[in-house]
């Protein structure tokens, strides 16, 4: 695979590491009990903590840290025993403690690497360098009035986890092959919604470039995309922004970055001055962070089935394809509608490649016309099972269970239902459709004649005439079978 | 390590303090004898010896997850010098 950017001069590399912020899912703030919903009134679920009213201390919650350990099992990671509350102090606005609650030297959660997979098959590991639990700060608003920002404390003291990779990324498919691996894991474990839109898993981009086998060039952040397309888009960017200053004798300044989504460029922020001397040391609020084994033990058994396990087990029980595995495993809504449907009926399980298809295509585009998410199909599992059965008993055929789909999916009725209440029973009695056959050659005798002159294309208007009469019923086979045979008798 | 006025001026800066010509004088000097009074503490070998984050030998008391509904905005806002339906109004930061 070529991985290079074609420069003026030469071949150039792109060396990409990611910092990942995922929101804890979890009913309270990482110190404080106010909620942690999303769009609520501004300010309406901030405690004196959140406020940081003076006097406040903060108590961790016992199940973000308990998230946080999951996360790292889910990343094959190392669990750290210790771990400390660091503060990471800055001013702005939206961080009314003046520093952000963080952890600098100790990480709850050491290395560990999660795996992306390619579509020709081959896969490749992406080193973890840690994981560590931090407070969310709250939110401004720049844009609602010309001299004045707005400040919304509702986020501030959300737990988040932020997740460092080595720089092992190499090009802007990696990158967002990394981060939907990563939101699938956070997903399967419930840790994090996984909800971009919302931000609550956002991304922070290092990027820098070399000619292949150099040593790693200066670097450049960009902070805070949330969206898998704007990720790629601000890498391609910046790579070539890098390139083109290099190529032309320049060199790269140290810088971070933010993107405009709007223009698709980076552009420096302008406050730079002292950005990076936080003056981290350990919270004196806050007790070093110990977890004993026995804990780690028992949130590693509460630990459910992760994608790649998933995955092989769809391929080795259903002899799926590993695409087709890897399609069904990305979001745990689709594994699990899957193994719903399938484990419907016991016939099922000797045609999984067409319950896939099923899912991942008509139901799909059916789902995505009508702007819907499979967690509220109106088509349940069990009601899609019948469907197959009734298509793989050879009940309907393919094409009618299509529009028996779409009956189901805007009527809420089941597929039995619809097949008896319109009649839609495929016909397979021979007599019936050489009836219908002989109908279509008596009413058809100049194209029976051209057909017998050659003209063999006239052999889809016949099948086309009977379906009609059939109201798309005849059995598919059948009817080309008795035709042709009905057909060339006649010759 | 001596405080100088570079020092003085990069802490002041980071603190978003404004210090005179005679604060900063006094504020080094002040700076430098409390350094020197830690300074006795190089005296004592410390190899091998983690550094101490707290000095209290108890456990991180942690709390269960559960959010209490406090529909605080109006607490909060009170104290603000500016406000706008539920938020705080500050200056305008760009960035």
């Amino acid at each position: 695979m070529n991985n290079l950017i074609k420069g003026e001069k030469h071949d150039w590399e792109m060396v990409i590491g990611l910092e990942i912020h995922a929101q804890v899912k979890s009913n309270s703030k990482l110190f404080s009990s106010s909620s942690t919903k999303f769009g609520s009134s501004p300010n309406s679920q901030v405690s004196l903590v959140d406020a940081a009213m003076p006097g406040m201390l903060p108590v961790i919650n016992k199940y973000c840290v308990e998230q946080a350990v999951k996360t790292g099992v889910g990343l094959n990671a190392k669990i750290n025993n210790y771990s400390v509350f660091d503060r990471k102090n800055y001013f702005y606005a939206d961080l009314p403690q003046g520093y952000q609650i963080s952890q600098y030297k100790y990480p709850i959660v050491g290395e560990g690497k999660v795996t992306i997979d390619f579509k020709d098959g081959t896969s490749k590991d992406i080193r973890i360098v840690r994981l560590h639990l931090e407070q969310d700060a709250g939110k401004s608003l720049h844009d609602q009035n010309p001299s004045k920002t707005y400040v919304d404390l509702n986020r501030s003291g959300v737990a988040l986890m932020e997740i460092v990779s080595e720089p092992d990324i190499r090009t802007p498919d990696e990158a967002g092959m990394y981060i939907s691996k990563i939101r699938s894991i956070l997903m399967y474990l419930d840790t994090c919604d996984g909800n971009m839109q919302e931000g609550s898993l956002r991304a922070d981009v290092n990027i820098s470039v070399r000619k292949p086998g150099d040593e790693y060039g200066t670097r450049c952040e960009i902070k805070n995309l949330n969206s898998i397309k704007f990720i790629k888009q601000a890498i391609n960017y910046e790579a070539k922004r890098q390139i083109e200053i290099l190529e032309s004798g320049g060199s790269i300044e140290q810088n971070t970055m933010l993107f405009n989504t709007s223009t698709g460029k980076t552009r420096p922020m302008r406050n730079k001055e002292e950005a990076h001397d936080y003056r981290y040391f350990p919270d004196p609020d806050l007790l070093p962070l110990e977890i004993s084994k026995e804990e780690i033990g028992k949130i590693k058994s509460s630990i459910p089935e992760l994608p790649d396990e998933l995955k092989n087990k769809f391929i080795e029980t259903y002899k799926l394809s590993n695409y087709d595995a890897s399609v069904l495993t990305a979001e745990k809504q689709t594994s699990d509608y899957f193994n719903e449907t399938i484990n419907s009926d016991s016939e099922l399980k000797n045609h999984a490649k067409i319950v896939v298809n099923w899912i991942t295509s008509e139901l799909f585009s059916l789902l995505n016309k009508n702007n819907q998410d499979l967690n509220n199909s109106p088509v349940s599992p069990e009601n899609l099972g019948q469907l197959i059965k009734l298509i793989s008993t050879n009940e309907i055929s393919g094409k009618i269970a299509k529009d028996v789909l779409e009956d189901m999916f805007s009527s809420g009725k089941t597929a039995r239902q619809i097949v008896d209440e319109k009649g839609l029973q495929q016909v397979t009695d021979q007599g019936e459709i050489a009836k219908v056959i002989d109908e279509v050659i008596a009413d058809n005798p100049k194209m029976v004649e051209q057909y017998l002159a050659g003209k063999a294309k006239l052999l889809g208007f016949f099948v086309g005439q009977a379906m009609k009469l059939t109201k798309g019923k005849a059995n598919p086979k059948m009817l080309n079978d008795i035709l042709k045979q009905k057909l060339n008798k006649k010759n | 390590m001596k405080i100088d006025k570079n020092t003085i001026n990069k802490i002041a800066r980071l603190s978003r303090i404004k210090l005179d010509d005679k604060e900063s004088e006094d504020y080094i000097n002040d700076l430098n004898s409390i350094l020197d009074w830690v300074e006795q503490l190089n005296e004592v070998n410390t190899e091998n010896i983690e550094p101490l984050s707290n000095i209290s030998s108890s456990i991180l008391p942690k709390r269960e997850d559960v959010s209490k509904d406090t529909n605080s905005s109006d607490e909060i806002l009170e104290n603000a010098p500016d406000k706008l339906e539920g938020f705080f109004a500050v200056p305008k930061v760009v960035e």
